[in-house]
C-alpha cells in the first residue's frame, strides 16, 4: 500500500501541478470577464444605496461613488425621514396587505382548482386547463376598463380589497398552471390508497395534497409575493388613496431632482423587502421559473 | 345524488372559486373591452372601427407602436444571447453560484425601482451619473479636454475658432515674435504655475512668441505684453510654412514664452491647436429624446438576463456530458461544440427564453414611467403605456383604450395559439 501511495507522489505531483497552473492561466480571460460582468451587474443597485444616503445638497454636487470620500457623505437621516413620513410608512403597509393578500388567495384558489385538474375526473377537464393556458399571456389591459367601471359600481373602488381580488384573478393561470403540473407528478398509489380507505377529496386535499405539494407552493408564493409587491400598473388604475410603494414613488417623480431624497431611500426600502425573500427563498424561486416558464 | 354525477359535482366545488375569479376578471371583461373598442369614448355609439382606425392616426400611439417594435426586434434575441453566453461563460467557473445571483438579483426587484435605479445612473451631468462618468474617464483617455477653454483673442490679429484653433494673421520669418494674447479666461482658470508673460528674444533660425493672458485688473493695452499680466503655460503651439504644412511645434512656459528651433527661411504663420480649447466631456443625454428608448432596454436587459441566464443554465445542466465529449475526442473545437451540438441541444430552451421575453416587452410598462422624465415620455411611449394613458391618464377615452387593449391582445394571439398547441402535443 505504502509502495503504491509513494509513487502515485512520485509520479503525478509534477504532471497535476503543471496543469493545473495552465488551467488557471488558460481560464484568467474568463474569470476576468465574469468578474467585470459581475461588477457591472452590480453597481446600478449599489448606486441606488449610496445615492439614498446623500444629503440632498450633496446629490446636487457630487456622485454617489464619492460617498465614501473622506468626510463620509453618507448620513442615515433620508431613511430617518422616510420613516416619520406618514405617506410613505402609510404606503409600506399597504403594500404588504396587499402582497400577503394577494399571495396567500391566489394560492388557496388555485391549489383547489388545480387538484381538481389533476386528479378528479369530469367532462372537459382538458379543455378547462386548455384555457387556463391561453389565460396565462392574455395582457391584463384587456381587463382594467372593465373591472375599473365594475369596481365603481360596487363601489370597492380605491380598496385593498380590490386590488388583493384583481391581482388573484390574474395570478390564477400561473398559479393553477405550476400546481396542477405539481400535483399530476404525485404517485398516484398514495391517492388511491386513500380513496380506498375511504377517505373524502376534501381530505384528501388538505392531508395529502398540500403537504406534498408544499415545494410548488413554494414557488408559487414568492412568486405571487414579488409581483404583488412590486406592482404598478393596477394600483395606479384601482388606487387613489390607496397607495403601495411603487406608486408613492411615482407621484414624487415629477420633481426627481428635488425630492431624491425621498426617492432613493423609498426605492431602496421597496426593494430591500423583495431582496430579502429573494435571498432566503432563492431556490424555490429559481425552481417555479424552472417550472413555469411559459408565462 | 347519482353516483354518475357525485365525481363532477365534487370537481365543480373544488373548481367554482376558481372559475368565478377567471370569469369575472378576465373573461367577462376581455369580451366587454372587445366589444366596448367599437364604442365611443361615452360608450353610447356604436362606430365600428373608427378606434381602431384613432390607433393608426394618433401620433403618440403610432410612436408607441413603432417603440415596441424595437422592443421586440432587440430585445428577446439580446437577451437570449447574454443570457446563454452568461450561462456557457459560468458553466466550469468554481464560483458560479455567486455569479449567477448578482446577475439573477434585479429580477427580485420591481421593474419600477429597477427604472429609478436607471434614473440615477443616466443623469446626463458626468460628476453624477455614473454611465457618463465612466464614458468619460474613457473620453478624456483618447481627447483630453483643454485648458484654455472659453479663452478668445484680444486682437483679430488672430483668426479662427475654437473648434478650428486660433492662426496669428500676421506672417513671421526666422527671429521673428508671435504675440498671442488671449482673454477670457477666468482668474481661477489661469493653468496653475502660471509667471508674469514675457515674449523671448528668438534667434535667426528661430521664431519664438508668446501666448498669455492679455488682460489684468484695469484692462491693459490689447496685444502688449504688461507688466501684471499672466504667461500660459502648458499651450501647444505649431507653427505651419507657407503651404501650411507642419514645420515645427512646441509647449509654452511658466511666462507663456515658446520657440520653434531650426526654422528655415520663408513666410511662417503661428497657430494655437483646437486640443487646447476643447470642452470638456458634457455627458450623453442618455434621458434624452433621442436616446431614451435604448437606454429604456439597456435598462431593462439588466433586469431580465439574469432570467434567461438561470434558465438557459438549467437547460446547459442537463445536457448529457458524454454527447459533448466525444464530440470533444471526434476533434471538435470548443467554438464547433459550442455552435453545432450545444446550441441544437439547447434549442428548445432558448425558444422558450424567448417568447416568454417577447410576452413581457409587448406588456412593457413600468419601467417607461420609471425612467423617462416628463420631457421624453412622449417619445419613450410603448402600447402598453399608451393604452393606459388614453384609459385613465388624462384622455380618458375608454373607446380607444379598449382599442388599444385589443390590438395588445392580438399581438400576443399568436403566441397563445402556440402556447396551447405545445400542450396539446405533450398531453
Amino acid at each position: 500500500m505504502t509502495a503504491v501511495a509513494a509513487d502515485a507522489v512520485v509520479l503525478r505531483p509534477p504532471d497535476t501541478v503543471a496543469s493545473r497552473i495552465l488551467r488557471i492561466v488558460a481560464k484568467a480571460p474568463v474569470h476576468l470577464v465574469l468578474v467585470f460582468i459581475g461588477v457591472l451587474w452590480l453597481v446600478p443597485t449599489l448606486g441606488l444605496l449610496a445615492t439614498s444616503l446623500l444629503a440632498p445638497s450633496s446629490f446636487n454636487s457630487f456622485g454617489w461613488w464619492k460617498i465614501l470620500s473622506k468626510p463620509s457623505l453618507a448620513t442615515w437621516k433620508n431613511y430617518h425621514d422616510i420613516f416619520q413620513n406618514g405617506p410613505i410608512t402609510h404606503s409600506l403597509s399597504t403594500t404588504a396587505q396587499i402582497a400577503i393578500g394577494g399571495t396567500v388567495l391566489p394560492i388557496l384558489v388555485a391549489a383547489l382548482a388545480a387538484y381538481a385538474l389533476a386528479w378528479l375526473e369530469f367532462p372537459g377537464r382538458d379543455w378547462l386547463f386548455i384555457a387556463v393556458i391561453a389565460m396565462l399571456v392574455v395582457p391584463l389591459q384587456m381587463a382594467l376598463i372593465p373591472i375599473f367601471s365594475i369596481y365603481n359600481k360596487l363601489g370597492i373602488f380605491d380598496t385593498v380589497l380590490s386590488l388583493v381580488l384583481f391581482h388573484t384573478a390574474f395570478g390564477l393561470p400561473f398559479a393553477i398552471f405550476l400546481l396542477r403540473n405539481f400535483f399530476v407528478g404525485i404517485p398516484r398509489d398514495i391517492l388511491e390508497s386513500a380513496r380506498i380507505d375511504g377517505s373524502s377529496e376534501a381530505r384528501i386535499f388538505l392531508r395529502l395534497i398540500l403537504p406534498l405539494g408544499l415545494p410548488a407552493i413554494a414557488s408559487l408564493a414568492i412568486f405571487q409575493f414579488l409581483w404583488t409587491w412590486n406592482d404598478l400598473i393596477v394600483a395606479l388604475t384601482f388606487g387613489r388613496t390607496t397607495q403601495p410603494i411603487t406608486v408613492a414613488i411615482f407621484s414624487q417623480l415629477g420633481e426627481f431632482g428635488s425630492n431624491i431624497e425621498i426617492i432613493a431611500p423609498a426605492a431602496f426600502v421597496s426593494l430591500a423587502i423583495p431582496l430579502a425573500v429573494f435571498f432566503a427563498f432563492q431556490r424555490y424561486f429559481v425552481q417555479g421559473l424552472l417550472a413555469g416558464s411559459v408565462k | 345524488m347519482p353516483g354518475r354525477w357525485r365525481g363532477p359535482a365534487v370537481a365543480l366545488g373544488f373548481l367554482l372559486p376558481a372559475l368565478v375569479f377567471l370569469g369575472v376578471w378576465i373573461v367577462y371583461p376581455a369580451i366587454r373591452t372587445i366589444i366596448r373598442s367599437f364604442y365611443d369614448r361615452d360608450g353610447t355609439k356604436f362606430i365600428w372601427i373608427d378606434n381602431y382606425k384613432s390607433i393608426f392616426s394618433t401620433p403618440t400611439i403610432t410612436t408607441a407602436i413603432k417603440n415596441n417594435a424595437i422592443w421586440v426586434l432587440v430585445v428577446p434575441a439580446m437577451v437570449t444571447a447574454i443570457g446563454l453566453v452568461f450561462a456557457v461563460l459560468t458553466e466550469r467557473v468554481s464560483w458560479r453560484l455567486a455569479f449567477r445571483t448578482v446577475v439573477f438579483m434585479p429580477m427580485a426587484v420591481s421593474l419600477f425601482a429597477a427604472g429609478v435605479i436607471w434614473r440615477i445612473m443616466d443623469q446626463q451631468d458626468p460628476t453624477r451619473g455614473a454611465l457618463n462618468a465612466g464614458l468619460q474617464v474613457v473620453h478624456d483617455e483618447f481627447s483630453p479636454p483643454g485648458n484654455l477653454q472659453g479663452a478668445s483673442p484680444s486682437e483679430t490679429t488672430l483668426t479662427g475658432s475654437a473648434k478650428t484653433g486660433f492662426v496669428l494673421k500676421t506672417p513671421l520669418k526666422p527671429g521673428g515674435v508671435a504675440l498671442l494674447g488671449l482673454t477670457g479666461i477666468a482668474p481661477e482658470a489661469v493653468p496653475k504655475g502660471a509667471q508674469q508673460a514675457a515674449a523671448p528674444t528668438p534667434s535667426s533660425n528661430q521664431i519664438g512668441g508668446v501666448v498669455w493672458r492679455d488682460f489684468k485688473p484695469g484692462g491693459g493695452t490689447p496685444g502688449k505684453v504688461e507688466s501684471g499680466e499672466l504667461g500660459l503655460p502648458g499651450v501647444s503651439v505649431s507653427l505651419k510654412d507657407a503651404n501650411g504644412n507642419g514645420a515645427g511645434s512646441a509647449t509654452s512656459g511658466p511666462n507663456g514664452a515658446f520657440n520653434f528651433d531650426g526654422v528655415k527661411p520663408g513666410d511662417y504663420h503661428v497657430e494655437i491647436g483646437a486640443a487646447n480649447f476643447r470642452a470638456p466631456f458634457a455627458g450623453v443625454s442618455w434621458l434624452g429624446t433621442k436616446l431614451i428608448t435604448p437606454s429604456l432596454i439597456i435598462a431593462y436587459i439588466w433586469v431580465w438576463a439574469g432570467f434567461a441566464m438561470v434558465v438557459i443554465a438549467a437547460g446547459l445542466a442537463a445536457i448529457p456530458r458524454d454527447t459533448l465529449e466525444a464530440a470533444r475526442t471526434d476533434g471538435a473545437t470548443e467554438m464547433q461544440v459550442f455552435r453545432r451540438v450545444t446550441v441544437p441541444l439547447l434549442a428548445p430552451v432558448l425558444t422558450v427564453v424567448f417568447i416568454t421575453m417577447l410576452i413581457n416587452v409587448l406588456k412593457v410598462f413600468d419601467i417607461v414611467l420609471a425612467v423617462a422624465p416628463g420631457s421624453s415620455q412622449a417619445s419613450a411611449n410603448v402600447i402598453a403605456l399608451a393604452m393606459w394613458r388614453t384609459a385613465f391618464g388624462g384622455v380618458n377615452d375608454f373607446g380607444v383604450g379598449s382599442a388599444i387593449a385589443v390590438f395588445l391582445f392580438v399581438l400576443v394571439l399568436p403566441i397563445l395559439l402556440l402556447n396551447v398547441r405545445r400542450f396539446k402535443r405533450e398531453a
